[in-house]
This record gives C-alpha cells, sequence and structure tokens, in this order.
C-alpha cells in the first residue's frame, strides 16, 4: 500500500496499531523517500537501512504479542552526537569519521526499548558548534523550504530530514540553540527540555553546563510522546534530576484561559528582522484570543548580555571537553610522526575544522592563568544575573514568549565568513541554555514562503506548562500541516 | 583587545593544536574581533553575586560503588589507532637525546 509522506508519530502509532501498515512496510516507505531526497537535502551522514529493517520486523513481532508502546515500530533519526553502538558516531568532524561506539546513549537505549526503528545519523555542524550545519566535514544540509537556504544549526539535518518526512521524528541536542533555531527554521517542533531532565550519558559533550537532548517533531503530541519515553533520571549522568517524569500528553488539553505570558521588550530588538516580528506578534495575539493573559511588556534587563556570557563560557567548556581527542584511543590519528606530541598536535590540526578551532582557542584563553577572572569567572557571575531574572519573571508569569531566531533561514555561504554575524543568528535561544530552564520553538507563521518559530519558555522542570501552550496555539492554526514542496 | 602574534601561538601550544602559517594570522584577526566583543560584560556590576557553574540546584551527587560489568579490552580497543595486545600503542613520550 501507498504510504502517505509526512505523518506525525500519532497518526503511524494509529496505522500501526490497526495493522493498517506494517513497521517493515512503514520503514521501508522512509527509507525509498530517504533515497529520492537525499541528494537534495543531505541531511543524513549515515543510512542504517539494514538495522532499521531488523528493527522494524522486531517492531512488527512486538505488535503481534501486544507489547506495543506509542513508539514501537516509529522510524526515528538520530543526531550524529548520539553513541550508538557498532553505528558510526561522527560529529560530523574527520576526527571521528570511522568512530563505532561500544555502547548506546542512554537516550538510544530507552529507544530502543521502546522499540524504534533507527533510519540513520543525521548531519550537524561539527561538534554541534555552530547555526546553520554549514560547520559539517562533510557537507551542507540544504533547507526543504529552500534548498538554496541553511536549515540552521546545529541539529540541522535532523530538522531537515523531519520536515521533509524523511523520518517521522527526530532527536538532537541544544546547547545555545541547537535544536530549537532549526525546528524554527525548517518549521517543525522542537524542545530543549530543563537541564537535568534527560540523561546526557552517550551524548558527545559540547559544554557540559548547557548541553540537553530534546525531540524535533512534526507536531507538539509528537514531543510529549518522545519527552514521555526519553526523560527521566540516568546514574549515568550526574547531572539528570531525580524527578518523576509526568505524562506529558496529559497537558495536551487545549485550555489555556488565565495562563500568564510575558513578552520581553529586549527579544524583539537590534538585528530583528520586522517581518519575524509582526508574524511572532500575531501568533501571540492569537494566544491572547484564546485566553491567555498577556503581558506584552516584559523585561529580561541583561538579555543583551547573554551572547558573550555564552561565548566565553561554551568554548571554555568545550576546551576542556574536547582535550580528549589526542589520538591515542579513538578516531583519526596522524601518523606520519615518531613524536607523540607531535601526533596529538597534528592529529588536533588536521581532525578539526576552522569552528572548532576557533572555539578551542577561544575557550583555552578564557581559561588561561591570568584571564579566567577577566573572562570565565565574570561570565559566570552574569550568567547568575541572568538566570536570576528568569526566576523573578516566573513569579510573573506562566510562560515567556519570544521569537525563535531573528530572521528566517539565511543562505547558504552568506554568514560563513564572519564568525561573529552567525554567533548572533542564536540571540533569542542562548539566554535559554544560560538560565537552565525549557523552551520549545513551534511554527508560528510564514514570511516569503519561509519559515518562522516561535518559542514558549517556562520555568524548571515546567514542560506540561510548555506543551500545553504549544498545543493551545497548535491546535488553532495550521502552520503544523504545512508540507515543504521537495 | 587584540591578540599578538606571540599570544595566539602560546594559546595553541596550551591547546595542543596544531597550527599552519595562514591560521596564525586569520585566527590573530578573529580572536581579537570576537574578544572585543566580550568587553561588554565589563559593564555589567557584579560585586556580591555569586558565579553560576551549572544551572540546577545539584551538588555533590553520590553514588553507590557497585561492581559491575565493564567493557570488554576487545570493545574498548576496536577504536585504537594502534594496539598492541591489550594496549593502545602510542609514539615515545620522552625523545632520545
Amino acid at each position: 500500500m501507498e504510504i502517505k509522506s509526512c505523518l506525525t508519530i500519532h497518526e503511524v502509532g494509529k496505522l500501526l496499531k490497526k495493522k493498517e501498515v506494517s513497521a517493515v512496510e512503514l520503514a521501508e516507505s522512509c527509507l525509498q523517500r530517504i533515497e529520492k531526497l537525499e541528494p537534495h537535502l543531505k541531511a543524513f551522514t549515515t543510512v542504517t537501512a539494514e538495522l532499521a529493517l531488523k528493527q522494524a520486523e522486531e517492531a512488527d513481532r512486538k505488535f503481534k504479542h501486544g507489547e506495543a508502546t506509542p513508539l514501537t515500530g516509529v522510524p526515528a533519526a538520530m543526531k550524529d552526537l548520539l553513541c550508538t553502538m557498532g553505528v558510526r558516531t561522527t560529529c560530523s568532524s574527520h576526527i571521528l569519521e570511522s568512530f563505532a561506539p561500544p555502547y548506546d546513549a542512554t537516550v538510544i537505549k530507552k529507544l530502543k526499548d521502546a522499540g524504534m526503528v533507527m533510519l540513520g545519523k543525521t548531519n550537524m555542524d561539527e561538534f554541534a558548534m555552530g547555526s546553520s550545519t554549514e560547520n559539517s566535514a562533510f557537507f551542507v544540509t540544504h533547507n526543504p523550504w529552500d534548498t538554496a537556504r541553511v536549515p540552521g544549526g546545529s541539529s540541522g539535518g535532523s530538522a531537515a530530514a523531519v520536515a521533509a518526512g524523511e523520518t517521522v521524528y527526530a532527536l538532537g541536542s541544544d546547547t545555545g540553540g541547537s535544536i530549537r533555531q532549526p525546528a524554527g527554521f525548517c518549521s517543525i517542533v522542537g524542545l530543549k527540555p530543563t537541564y537535568g531532565r534527560v540523561s546526557r550519558f552517550g551524548l558527545i559533550a559540547y559544554a557540559s553546563s548547557l548541553d540537553q537532548i530534546g525531540p524535533m517533531t512534526r507536531d507538539v503530541t509528537d514531543a510529549a510522546l518522545v519527552m514521555n519515553t526519553i526523560a527521566g533520571h540516568d546514574a549515568g549522568d550526574a547531572t539528570s534530576v531525580d524527578c518523576p517524569v509526568p505524562d506529558y500528553t496529559q497537558s495536551l488539553t487545549g485550555d489555556i484561559r488565565g495562563l500568564r505570558l510575558g513578552v520581553p521588550k529586549e527579544y524583539f530588538t537590534t538585528g530583528m528582522q520586522p517581518e519575524v516580528s509582526q508574524t511572532v506578534r500575531t501568533a501571540i495575539a492569537k494566544m491572547e484570543a484564546l485566553g491567555a493573559k498577556v503581558d506584552w511588556e516584559a523585561s529580561l534587563p541583561s538579555t543583551s548580555y547573554a551572547l558573550a556570557v555564552y561565548y566565553v563560557i561554551a568554548p571554555s567548556e568545550a576546551s576542556a571537553n574536547l582535550a580528549r581527542y589526542d589520538g591515542a584511543k579513538y578516531g583519526f590519528s596522524y601518523a606520519q610522526t615518531e613524536n607523540m606530541w607531535e601526533v596529538m598536535e597534528k592529529t588536533r590540526q588536521f581532525g578539526f575544522g576552522p569552528e572548532v578551532k576557533r572555539r578551542i582557542m577561544l575557550g583555552t584563553y578564557a581559561l588561561s592563568a591570568g584571564y579566567y577572572d577577566a573572562y570565565y569567572l565574570k561570565a559566570q557571575k552574569v550568567r547568575t544575573i541572568i538566570r536570576r531574572e528568569f526566576e523573578q519573571a516566573f513569579e510573573k508569569y506562566d510562560a515567556i514568549v519570544t521569537p525563535t531566531s531573528p530572521t528566517v533561514p539565511f543562505m547558504i555561504g552568506e554568514k560563513t565568513s564572519d564568525p561573529l554575524r552567525m554567533y548572533l543568528s542564536d540571540v533569542c535561544t542562548l539566554p535559554i541554555n544560560i538560565a537552565g530552564v525549557p523552551a520549545l520553538s513551534l511554527p508560528a507563521g510564514f514570511v516569503g514562503g519561509l519559515p518562522v518559530g516561535m518559542q514558549v519558555i517556562a520555568r524548571p522542570f515546567a514542560e506540561e506548562t510548555i506543551f500545553k501552550i504549544a498545543y493551545a496555539y497548535e491546535q488553532a492554526t495550521d502552520w503544523h500541516r504545512m508540507k515543504p514542496e521537495i | 583587545m587584540s591578540l599578538t602574534r606571540e599570544e595566539v601561538m602560546h594559546i595553541a601550544a596550551l591547546a595542543k593544536l596544531g597550527m599552519a602559517e595562514e591560521d596564525i594570522a586569520c585566527f590573530q584577526e578573529q580572536l581579537s574581533n570576537i574578544l572585543e566583543n566580550f568587553e561588554v560584560l565589563k559593564q555589567v556590576d557584579t560585586e556580591n553575586i555569586p558565579p553560576t557553574a551549572q544551572a540546577n540546584a545539584l551538588c555533590d551527587v553520590m553514588q553507590d560503588d557497585t561492581a559491575q560489568p565493564s567493557l570488554s579490552p576487545e570493545a574498548v580497543l576496536a577504536n585504537a589507532p594502534r594496539r598492541e595486545g591489550d594496549f593502545f600503542r602510542i609514539r615515545a613520550v620522552l625523545e632520545d637525546d
């Protein structure tokens, strides 16, 4: 039978449950779509067709024996920094090009236990450092809404694959916006959960005080379904928090009457494309019409310092995390020299791309003797101020709503020559990681045929509030039903 | 904030990053430019503000030291660029005089 593309998890789940389609047929249909679209999109670093079909057969058996979960048999794609046992995990870097991890990340294990069918690993900015997926050492991923444009980053492969219907859902990771910004650019839903909500065990680390794993899906219900499976405490990640995981689908009521929303004016200033600002304001007005109480004059005064705080803290942590790539234990190793230190230096010189080197250099400088107090410690103190402003805001509001990005997706090549301009495309998402709070991007409309994302932010562990608001808006609009013509 | 060529080379040495000649000049310009943008942090009054190392309240997470199976030497060494028996083989650490 012909299977429609661009189905959601809950739609696919119904078909599987009613035995209208088998998991194997579904996997085959996705693999065919991947084969057809990949020459134009380049969203995958590795396609695991054989594994997918094997897992699909297992999923069909689970259905037969009545052991299926809402994710059983549902095709998925994983960002290529989540360790997958025996399956190449590259971080889109030459240094890990042939690395096959000996274990699964906790999220991968949980999804496997739930019956995932893994289609493959998705392209990203090398080591998750970037906002366009142009920093992949392998190739650039294209935006399904306009293939001359970037899909955003760093989880650009995951976003493009979901938006184009190559996969039903994907996982990404978000250190400064890497789930939300590409979700916004590709008109899908992307959630960065609270710091500590999802285990990072087996996530290849970039900046450990900021990194979180989260779902990238076609709609809000799907994001809730994935969170039900991946959230929770894990002894393998000391920062994961031991608090109960609710059934997130219970918050999908559609009723947001009386909820207090703050719209911080600092998120609508310099560098914002006027049409994007207008589109998001119109979307927020829709929430007001649905019964939310909106304060259009909310304020997070220190927002403008977030960019500098992020670009001190994240590279500092990265410089420490990436010290492990020394050419001794795994990955690329420079062989044409006899001296150990030279092996290390050359391995890193030829193994890392320019942006990764830039951030290692920045971080090493910020942590070096004589500069630690002026940069790293200072940034950590300003981080406290930003975090406190969010805490204070959440005394007044149930959620804060902002644009996800200041612009629509930009052209491939437009910002690659100027790192600072590229960094600015994350101004609306960085403060959220700094504060450690959860935030979700969802489709809010289009400008000239290009997607605009809206960001809903809540207090720590209030993902349910986010889902409630996002679902109500989604159900009142049609943006999530639009599909790119590709 | 402007970095000298020597400073760039010093940072690269600390980071164990080999550098081609053209990289040094490029990083000198780009890093100086980025560091200049960090100067805005000086405007913020952080007197009596404690630093935030990470955003949730957890600290000193303890757990029982339970024995459990670990990866086999074969699995651990499978990705080794060079190995000798059950060891990673690396180039000489100490050089001959």
